[in-house]
């Protein structure tokens, strides 16, 4: 025999798989229309329309912390969801384990691909902000960026939830329509504040409404969200027990 | 009525399964079988669908844990293994499992990462004449052509044991003869080759050992000629994995 096989570090395997990810992620089409155009154009629209109001502020300043959210949560929860719903359906989830890759690598690998296309998202769509006028707090970034990651855990557990036990198509269909309602109702893009006193009453304590508020407290006013990721903190780790208990790696 | 015959092996098997169980619910998809692979041969494993050749051989790839009774591959428990052990063993499965929006080459190219020593992957991309499709996303390849880049994935890290799961279905003849060039190649440079077939043409092509498994028990387990006997191999399949209705 000649030389034994022998894997690559932990860490190389790791990033390798991120880039992987993230390759893929940004390769696809219909992933980059949710993952850019659409909260691009969710931007624009809310920044020049005069409807739905967002308040006394500045409109796009308002906006755009809030599309930064709703990138969350096209990469995080519905661009994941879907892939790991096809790759348990194709196997690929199984083959991956028995490689030198193995589970962890590959949850690993998979957030890191998550958070390198939640930075270019983040850098393209706050460039576009800053394009169309936004002024930020600066002061605020930092709170912001912790926002971004706790809210891209949470969305990510949540997708994991959905993926790992539902058929590729059902979740397919279910992250879309969770990706719609979430923009629409779910304090994400519009403030919790502007929303029908009934549905924002219940609104304020979900992982998106904590996500949105996380972004725009901070960017908006420069005050940092401790209530915010208390919020996404809960939900993220409720979200992890689920995918745990539930997760499946075969189909 | 069953042959179980026993072969001597002049090294210590790569592979080992002894007295293995597995049920899902009510159903016995593996009841007290054993056999052994050793290196530098070929193990062809035949059975009927259902009779629990997926499942035995996914308890030796680590993706199911044994109810009851062991496994070992290169003397090491599959489901507890790290990523030493794996990056030592090649594993094609039954359904592929290959990323579908990925390039052939694009997903080799990912799996070399995965491997600190040289990999194979140009020469098994230029023997399986994966040149031709390389560019291409799995999902619009036909199945010969994904079996082709899933044997390449099994192989390129050079392993010590590769489980191969219907290496050759779906292949043109062309395409089938280089692949048992490359599998015999294979056990030729000292590694264990399990391979899972439908193909009594494959397995007397192939094998230098026979496991013939029905209804979750190993039924005969030799070489081709100590498995056929006096009749052909076909025929002591049949014979074999008969099952009065």
């Amino acid at each position: 025999m000649s030389t034994t096989p022998a894997p690559a570090p932990f860490l190389t395997r790791a990033l390798a798989q991120a880039r992987f990810e993230a390759g893929i992620l940004l390769r696809n089409g219909e992933q980059l229309l949710v993952a850019l155009v659409l909260p691009a154009l969710a931007l624009v629209a809310l920044t020049y329309a005069s409807y739905p109001d967002l308040g006394p502020d500045r409109r796009i300043d308002v906006a755009a912390p809030g599309t930064l959210a709703l990138a969350v949560i096209s990469t995080a929860f519905t661009g994941q969801a879907i892939q790991t719903g096809f790759d348990r359906r194709y196997g690929v989830l199984r083959y991956l384990g028995t490689t030198p890759l193995g589970r962890s690598g590959l949850l690993l690998g998979r957030a890191g691909g998550v958070l390198v296309v939640l930075a270019l998202q983040t850098v393209v769509l706050g460039a576009l902000g800053l394009a169309l006028g936004w002024h930020p707090r600066w002061i605020g970034v930092p709170a912001a960026l912790v926002t971004l990651v706790l809210g891209a855990w949470c969305f990510v557990a949540l997708a994991l939830a959905f993926a790992g036990w539902m058929r590729a198509e059902a979740v397919l269909a279910l992250a879309n329509l969770v990706w719609v309602l979430l923009l629409g109702l779910g304090g994400v893009l519009l403030p919790v504040d502007t929303l029908p006193a009934g549905v924002s009453h219940i609104v304020r304590w979900s992982p998106s409404a904590a996500l949105g508020d996380g972004m725009r407290a901070p960017l908006l006013h420069g005050s940092w969200p401790w209530m915010s990721h208390l919020v996404l903190i809960v939900w993220g780790a409720l979200f992890t027990l689920w995918a745990i208990r539930t997760f499946r790696w075969r189909d | 009525m069953a042959i179980l015959r026993h072969y001597t092996a002049p090294v210590p098997p790569y592979v080992r399964v002894t007295d293995l169980r597995k049920t899902f619910g009510a159903v016995v998809a593996v009841d007290s079988a054993s056999w052994s692979a050793d290196p530098g041969a070929v193990t062809c494993v035949l059975g009927p669908n259902g009779a629990g050749k997926t499942t035995m051989i996914e308890c030796l790839e680590g993706l199911q844990r044994p109810d009851a009774g062991t496994v070992r591959v290169l003397d090491v428990d599959p489901w507890e293994a790290g990523p030493e052990h794996r990056a030592r063993v090649g594993v094609m499965l039954q359904d592929g499992g290959l990323p579908q929006s990925v390039s052939a080459a694009r997903l080799l190219s990912h799996l070399t990462r995965l491997h600190a020593g040289p990999t194979d992957v140009d020469a098994l991309i230029d023997r399986l004449e994966i040149n031709t499709f390389a560019a291409t996303p799995v999902r619009r390849l036909s199945g010969g052509q994904r079996q082709r880049v899933a044997l390449a994935a099994a192989l390129l890290a050079r392993p010590d044991v590769a489980f191969l799961d219907e290496p050759s279905a779906g292949l043109d003849p062309h395409a089938r003869r280089e692949v048992w060039s490359l599998i015999q190649d294979t056990a030729a440079r000292g590694a264990a080759v399990v391979v899972t077939t439908h193909s009594f043409e494959e397995a007397e092509r192939l094998a230098d050992r026979i496991v013939i498994v029905h209804r979750g028990r190993v039924v005969a387990d030799g070489t081709p000629a100590q498995v056929a006997g006096d009749r052909s191999l076909e025929d002591a399949y049949f014979s074999l994995t008969w099952s009065p209705s």
